[in-house]
């Protein structure tokens, strides 16, 4: 028998928490970017869609599970720093707005790129599969991806904890994050700054790329499309400009819809996207510092 | 001089929509399609121009405006014995009703106004990015409801039988239109408070200008503008919930970017130039003879090509082809370029 809390199973628990974590890793990834450059990055599902495709490419040649995560890495990192050099940089003196735009022109862009090299189809990243089966626990069946997809998560975020409090290249990404000009003029080089959160949010995107093939092994040009927007839904949800509460926002976003949607009756859950689209206009609206920053950090422009 | 600029600026947008419509008369009936599609665009980017080149504010909500028109057009001029084939789950008044297509039309303005200036109540009070994200979250929500609402249209089967009005004509006169409420609208007295409160928030609020309730005034405008457009939309292809949502919010405000969005010109200059390419590609796609060689594109061309020439417009002249300047006269332009030396 299945013990139930809420009305769900233990299974549909530990794949929201699964999912809120990746979902976690992906706001990280936005939120270190978002810090340092004021820029959202519309495109970032993209550089997880290249990460799928390159684990792709290696299954379908049968290369080893090694290889297929390196090659997904080198593709991410690669195409982050490409990104931040022929987008980012010339846009950096613009109004965030105006870099939201171009970062969903890339998105659209990388979008088609990759529906011209691979087609509409879809290609199967299946290397990993074996990770989609339960696990059984004191009678309770969990997935290992989902045990996995926490377990790296928390790793990641542990590292990530110690790389910006520990580190001299962690301080200054907390300087510029603070204060970019003034950050600057106190010494901190803006590009090594930037590109170090670059290359950070890329090696994320690939860490995430690699568990999302897991659970979605298809891989189409819209692969992480519709998880991208929700994350930075929950990223705004949780307060855009620190880098705790942007985390937070992005697991609890997850959570919710993996656990929303694998509690309520299809009827109800089908009107999700809405609830959480609803939810993040009124937190924009109520607090726009986000939901889990200490009041009084007004960042939004109001009128 | 000053009246015959402001003419200018009026007859140099309509000139070019009168000539696109001319050479839709011209072309084969296939490609005539592309054509009223090119001045639908129109009408949808310069919607889009009327708030976001007026208030400087973005915009990712406006395609749920076009789509909430369409919705209204299409459910009502339907004719009643095809609704239940298409839409079982009607509800009666929807069912039981169907109004002609000039009604139509006038109806998802209505629509698309209502519904821009409910979202607009709270949402006007936010600025960059908070806006752009809680515009994004209105196209989510409106995609999402249209899709599995089946109370209120066909969910996610596709508007057929809609009756097929929107020909060259029609197109070409909504096109017209919506140039010409956008001009009067920028010409008049709150377009150019809007404006003020584009340059510079604060000075425009110390002489007395709400910056909310100027926005919230284009907003409706726009919404109204959108709605006509999603109208005449519904009226030229059979559309669904997919059809007005992610990719057609794209192509829109790309146009709007490439064209230069702080001028009218600028968006329908940019409307025009980029369905050409479209339409181009969206042909060589399918293969096209060109100069006596076949061109075989690989579909998804279209949209890398107008994804590039959209992040390089914005990298390279973040003003548009136009600069985001109104047309003018050559003494206009030659003024315009001295000045720019003179800086």
């Amino acid at each position: 028998m299945t013990a139930t809390v809420l009305g769900a199973d233990w299974q549909t628990l530990a794949d929201a928490v699964g999912l809120g974590a990746m979902y976690a890793l992906m706001a990280v990834g936005i939120g270190l970017v978002f810090g340092v450059l004021r820029l959202v990055n519309f495109a970032y599902g993209q550089m997880i869609m290249a990460g799928a495709y390159a684990l792709a490419f290696a299954f379908e040649r049968g290369w080893p599970v090694w290889v297929g995560i390196l090659l997904c890495f080198g593709v991410v990192l690669l195409l982050s720093v490409a990104m931040e050099r022929i987008v980012f940089r010339p846009l950096r003196a613009h109004s965030p707005a105006v870099m939201l735009v171009a970062t969903f022109a890339v998105a659209f862009l990388l979008q088609s790129v990759a529906l011209l090299w691979f087609g509409s189809l879809g290609k199967i990243a299946a290397s990993l599969a074996s990770l989609n089966q339960p696990v059984t626990i004191s009678g309770v069946d969990i997935r290992k991806i989902s045990i996995l997809a926490t377990v790296v998560a928390v790793m990641c975020l542990l590292a990530l904890v110690l790389l910006l409090g520990r580190t001299s290249v962690g301080l200054h990404m907390r300087a510029a994050a603070m204060d970019f000009r003034t950050a600057r003029l106190l010494g901190v080089r803006a590009d090594r700054v930037i590109g170090s959160a670059v290359l950070i949010s890329g090696v994320l995107a690939a860490t995430v790329a690699v568990m999302m093939t897991v659970q979605t092994p298809l891989v189409t040009p819209d692969f992480a499309l519709r998880d991208t927007i929700l994350v930075l839904a929950g990223v705004v949800l949780g307060g855009m400009n620190r880098l705790v509460p942007a985390t937070l926002g992005g697991f609890a976003i997850g959570f919710a819809s993996g656990f929303l949607g694998g509690a309520l009756p299809t009827g109800q859950s089908q009107y999700l996207p809405s609830f959480l689209f609803a939810a993040v206009i009124l937190v924009l609206l109520i607090r726009p510092g986000g939901l889990f920053t200490r009041a009084g950090r007004q960042a939004v422009e109001r009128v | 001089m000053r009246r015959a600029g402001a003419a200018v600026e009026l007859l140099g947008p309509l000139a070019l929509v009168a000539a696109v419509a001319l050479i839709g008369t011209v072309v084969s009936t296939s490609t005539e399609t592309y054509v009223v599609n090119a001045l639908v665009n129109v009408a949808i980017v310069v919607a889009l121009f009327v708030f976001i080149g007026n208030s400087g504010v973005l915009s990712f909500g406006h395609v749920s405006f076009v789509a909430v028109g369409a919705w209204a057009a299409g459910i009502l001029s339907m004719p009643v014995e095809e609704k239940p084939a298409i839409m079982p789950n009607l509800a009666g008044f929807l069912r039981d009703t169907t109004v002609g297509n000039i009604s139509s039309l006038a109806i998802a303005a209505a629509v698309g106004a209502v519904y821009a200036l409910v979202v607009g109540l709270p949402l006007m009070r936010l600025s960059g990015l908070a806006a752009g994200i809680a515009t994004f979250g209105v196209l989510e929500i409106t995609h999402n409801v249209l899709r599995y609402w089946e109370t209120i249209g066909p969910g996610l089967s596709t508007f057929s039988a809609v009756p097929e009005t929107t020909g060259l004509l029609q197109a070409a006169v909504g096109a017209v239109l919506a140039v010409a409420v956008a001009f009067a609208y920028g010409r008049s007295r709150y377009g150019r408070m809007l404006r003020a409160t584009r340059e510079d928030a604060a000075a425009a609020r110390a002489v007395g200008i709400s910056v909310y309730g100027q926005r919230l005034v284009a907003f409706g405008l726009s919404g109204a503008l959108a709605g006509l457009a999603g109208g005449l939309y519904v009226h030229l292809l059979p559309l669904n919930a997919e059809s007005l949502y992610l990719d057609l919010t794209f192509i829109t405000l790309a146009m709007l970017v490439i064209g230069g969005a702080t001028s009218l010109w600028g968006a329908v200059i940019g409307a025009v130039a980029v369905s050409g390419v479209d339409s181009v590609l969206a042909e060589a796609e399918n293969g096209l003879h060109l100069f006596g060689r076949l061109v075989d594109l690989p579909s998804g061309t279209r949209i890398v090509v107008v994804g590039a020439l959209m992040a390089l417009v914005l990298i390279l002249r973040p003003g548009g082809l136009t600069g985001g300047r109104e047309v003018s006269l050559a003494q206009g332009a030659v003024r315009g370029l001295l000045t720019k030396f003179a800086r």
